[in-house]
């Protein structure tokens, strides 16, 4: 590439590294919540209301 | 837009737009990936190191456009009280927040070989530095009120109070004599950019944008069952305290 490879390296690896940090954020507080709202069977924990 | 403004059709709909913006997004990227290493050019005087700005200038839009979709939803938090507006300011704040940390980190990965310094106290940088910490601030403020709906509202005033800050990043460039470089896509007088680097600039921003709307979307679901949650554990505390007494009072 060039002499300055890791320099575009390491921004490419940063920002692949932040936003898969995001998508594994999201989804774990997700599963967490999801987890917890199955403590309440009978109230329509039902994440997916049909208007 | 009423309709999508019901927390529950909001749901409904949310479920299903997710699997195909997330699939669009990642289409779009690798599309944009690809046109960026392979197909645009080095340029004449950065070399190899232009292909930073792909990520860089998306993620630089992406953290105005969060603050601005924030602003709105706390328009809504305000004039309407409406709790959708609420959670999805809630959610979009740490989005921005990565979505600057990410402008700052590759901005100053492209400085230092093209200005010889990580960082500098120019007027663009910094302005996008008080947009990260101002980002930190309201995050700070939605965990620190434990009451949700005083918590929305002054979370609500601050984003207004932050907007200010949107026009002082757009124009420092022009207001303030600054090592950053003047606008180059958004323009009067139109790009300055050379057609084979401006596509993939272009197509990198609208999958950073598709992106962003997934990941808000998602987020925004979260925060709609986490408050349901909430009011779901607080009657369960407030059934089981209310039952002994009824015991009694029929004992």
């Amino acid at each position: 590439m060039s002499d300055h490879a890791g320099y575009i390296i390491a921004a490419y690896g940063l920002t692949i590294v932040v936003v898969l940090g995001m998508i594994a954020a999201i989804v774990i507080d997700r599963r967490r919540i999801e987890r917890a709202l199955a403590r309440f069977p009978s109230r329509g924990t039902d994440t997916d209301n049909r208007p | 837009m009423l309709w999508f403004a019901n927390p529950a059709n909001f749901l409904w709909l949310a479920n299903r737009l997710i699997p195909w913006l997330a699939g669009i997004s990642a289409a779009v990227l690798a599309v944009g990936l690809y046109l960026a290493f392979f197909v645009a050019p080095a340029d004449y005087q950065q070399g190899e190191t232009v292909r930073i700005m792909f990520i860089h200038v998306p993620a630089a839009w992406i953290s105005m456009f969060c603050y601005g979709l924030m602003a709105l939803a706390a328009l809504g938090t305000l004039v309407w009280r409406h709790p959708l507006a609420d959670a999805a300011q809630q959610a979009a704040a740490p989005l921005g927040a990565a979505f600057t940390f990410i402008c700052l980190v590759t901005g100053s990965l492209w400085g230092k070989p093209m200005w010889g310094t990580w960082w500098v106290w120019d007027a663009r940088l910094t302005s996008v530095l008080v947009l990260f910490i101002i980002y930190l601030g309201l995050i700070a403020l939605w965990r620190t009120i434990e009451e949700p709906a005083l918590a929305g509202r002054a979370a609500a005033i601050l984003t207004l109070v932050g907007c200010v800050n949107l026009p002082i990043i757009k124009f420092s460039v022009d207001w303030w004599n600054t090592l950053h470089q003047p606008a180059s896509v958004f323009r009067l007088g139109g790009p300055t950019i050379h057609p084979t680097m401006l596509w993939p600039l272009l197509i990198m921003a609208l999958g950073a944008t598709l992106l962003f709307l997934t990941l808000h979307l998602m987020a925004t679901r979260n925060e709609i069952l986490r408050r349901r949650l909430r009011r779901m554990s607080i009657l369960a505390v407030q059934e089981s305290r209310a039952a002994p007494r009824a015991e009694g009072a029929r004992g």
